[in-house]
């Protein structure tokens, strides 16, 4: 019946309420909403609004979020705190189903929604939150969008979009040691570029892809973005299967086979037609580090500064040719949506176990539940006894709105996927790394390959 | 918000992938849009006082003239009230970050889309004849030049219908409301769990 769709094809003719001059009206299935939202809750009760489907949206507080503890009073200014609160009275004003602070299970948008069994195979799903392309891993089409989409979804559970070209990328090979997801994303990134997806949807296949657990796949969908795609997707198999058997959100009984049987519908069909298409492999990847302010500006560990945007150098304090290991830092961080789930963590923890780090570092579990995890599994007692900062579940310094910054030319290694100029705070700046590169350079106090 | 044709000065702006971190820092994000976005503009760097938004010239300008991947990176939408604010209603670039586009479209500002050779051309004009002014005509589609050089661009029939008539989107959609009850019927039979309320799993 008819030609072959590509999955993302599939979940998009699925979801078109109509059609109007090159636009279509999507049905979103799951809208998640943050503490950054309430420009959005502000225009609907300018206009006397309220959300249509509270049921199939969810909230949790991140951005804001103080780490240091859970009291909203531990927010360093007024302000931040007040952008805390406001979020819990908009989502009960409005009924959503929302953790809040004082709830373990609250954490990041984009690590709550696949650990709950929010996130589903087939599902369109939004957030105003351009890493929404994380969702994607688990074979839903998910991407980010403005809080005047936003506002627009919370009234109608709709969104005008246009439809987007697809873009297929095969990874094939197998990843040596210390090559992780996060080096693969940032190797593609760094090969098609900051506007390589641009206009795309992007779907990652291949044997290094089929090969990989559901944490490292929303890892690789996380910095989708980072490539220009709005949305990045892996076709939903067993391993999305079994990750998602018995999450509370998810299908249970009868409804679970019964949707069990539509996800395995979904996967491309042999011969669906992808408009671009890049591949790489995976067995020649080296362990990456962003040395600029693009995240395209990506180099194996090994490599020197090439040469770029002056402007790159100059606020990065690096002239090309330095070498990228050896480079001494100031500051580490892990955590954030790319790389905060636990086997992040544990990845960590075993470079940590039984060292000390020899400059400030903190670590930032994704939500409650991972921090909750890592404890019983006694990675806060391995990186305390190293000298790190075991942290609350939030946004933290990947971004720094709830305080969480770095200081002017303070040089981080940092496990988030930003590294714009002034990301982690003005004249901040940034290497992106995995998590075990970035716990070896808090132990080194210098960029080091995790290989030697 | 209304937009028909627009002839004023145009901005050049010359980086590649200029990120939404850099039109708007995320500490800025947090305040009302009441109070005025236009003075977070490109903040940090417009601290320097020759940074081109500073520059006499382009004191008046409504319309910028940017790079490849231009508003790439995060969704924020304080980007495009910042450059509303400041009183800009077009950008055009070869490219832009698919979120920022939409965002703009929402915001009563113009993204068009020339090619690559097409922006080199006029951001030198603007570069080296500051204060030049440009024409941008959404109804016929077209950037025009002083000299009459015209560049024509589309922007998709439902967007430019809304711009030029000043429809308000969630408006219209809401007339449509019969339509989505009925698609969501026939969805809730198929995929009850998609439908189904999650508060009662809390
Ligand atoms: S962790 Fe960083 S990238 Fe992810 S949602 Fe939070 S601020 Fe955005």
């Amino acid at each position: 019946m008819g030609s072959p769709r590509t999955l993302f094809e599939k979940i998009w003719d699925r979801h078109v309420v109509l059609r109007r001059e090159g636009q279509c009206l999507l049905y979103v299935d799951r809208n998640i909403v943050h503490d950054g939202a309430f420009h959005a809750f502000a225009n609907l009760a300018r206009r006397g609004l309220k959300v249509r489907r509270p049921g199939q949206t969810f909230g949790t507080p991140d951005h804001y979020v103080p780490t240091v503890s859970r009291s909203p009073a531990d927010a360093p200014t007024a302000e931040i705190r007040r952008m805390v609160e406001t979020f819990a009275d908009n989502v009960r004003a409005h009924g959503i189903p929302a953790f809040q602070l004082a709830d373990d299970r609250q954490g990041i948008v984009h690590i709550v929604g696949p650990e709950q069994g929010i996130t589903l195979p087939g599902f369109v799903l939004v957030c105003g939150d351009s890493h929404t392309s994380t969702h994607g891993a688990l074979g839903a089409l998910a991407f980010g969008i403005g809080q005047s989409e936003n506002e627009h979804v919370l009234a109608t559970q709709t969104l005008w979009q246009a439809p987007q070209k697809t873009m297929r990328i095969s990874v094939e090979g197998k990843r040596q040691d210390h090559v992780s997801a996060k080096d693969l994303i940032l190797a593609i990134i760094a090969r098609i570029g900051a506007g390589g997806a641009v206009g795309h949807v992007v779907e990652y296949a291949g044997s290094a892809i089929r090969a990989m657990s559901v944490e490292e796949r929303l890892t690789v969908c996380n910095m989708s973005i980072e490539a220009g795609a709005r949305a990045g997707m892996v076709a939903p198999d067993d391993t999305t299967f079994s990750y998602l058997a018995g999450r509370p959100f998810a299908p249970k009984g009868a409804e679970w086979e019964r949707a069990l049987a539509y996800w395995k519908t979904l996967p491309s069909d042999p011969g669906a037609r992808f408009e671009a298409e890049a591949s790489l492999d995976a067995s020649r990847l080296e362990p990456m580090v962003t040395w600029g302010t693009s995240p395209e500006h990506a180099a194996p560990i090994s490599a020197a500064v090439p040469s770029g945007p002056p402007r790159a150098h100059e606020y990065m304090g690096l002239a090309p040719g330095t070498k990228l290991e050896g480079l001494k830092i100031d500051r580490v961080f892990i955590g954030s949506c790319t790389n905060s789930r636990i086997e992040d963590l544990r990845a960590a923890a075993a470079v940590v176990r039984g060292k000390k780090a020899r400059v400030p570092a903190m670590v930032v579990p994704g939500s409650g539940l991972v921090k909750k995890q890592a404890e019983a599994e006694g990675l806060d007692a391995v990186f305390s006894a190293a000298g790190f900062e075991w942290r609350h579940a939030g946004c933290s310094m990947c971004v720094g709105m709830n305080g969480d910054l770095g200081r002017p030319q303070e040089r981080i290694a940092s496990t988030s996927n930003r590294n714009f100029e002034g990301r982690q705070g003005r004249g901040a700046r940034t290497h992106l790394m995995s998590p075990a590169m970035a716990a070896a350079a808090a132990i080194a106090g210098c960029l080091t390959d995790i290989r030697k | 918000m209304k937009f028909t044709s627009l002839t004023a000065v145009a901005m050049p702006y010359e980086p590649v992938n200029v990120d939404t971190d850099q039109i708007i820092p995320a500490r800025f994000l947090k305040f009302p849009r009441k109070d005025g976005y236009g003075k977070f503009l490109f903040h940090d760097l417009a601290e320097d006082p020759d940074f081109i938004l500073n520059r006499e010239r382009f004191r008046e300008a409504k319309i910028l003239v940017g790079n490849r991947n231009f508003g790439c990176g995060s969704s924020r939408e304080g980007a495009a009230y910042a450059l509303f604010d400041r009183g800009f209603r077009s950008v055009i670039a070869p490219s832009f970050g698919d979120i920022f586009y939409n965002n703009c479209l929402k915001n009563g500002i113009v993204p068009v889309r020339l090619s690559e050779g097409e922006c080199t051309r006029l951001r030198k004009l603007l570069n080296d004849h500051p204060g030049t002014q440009l024409t941008v005509d959404l109804e016929k589609q077209l950037v025009a030049e002083p000299g009459g050089e015209t560049h024509p661009f589309t922007v998709d029939g439902f967007h430019r219908e809304m711009l030029l008539k000043g429809v308000d989107e969630l408006g219209l959609t809401l007339t449509l409301m019969p339509q989505i009850e009925a698609f969501e019927k026939g969805y809730a039979a198929e995929a009850p769990w998609a439908v189904r309320g999650s508060e009662q799993m809390l």
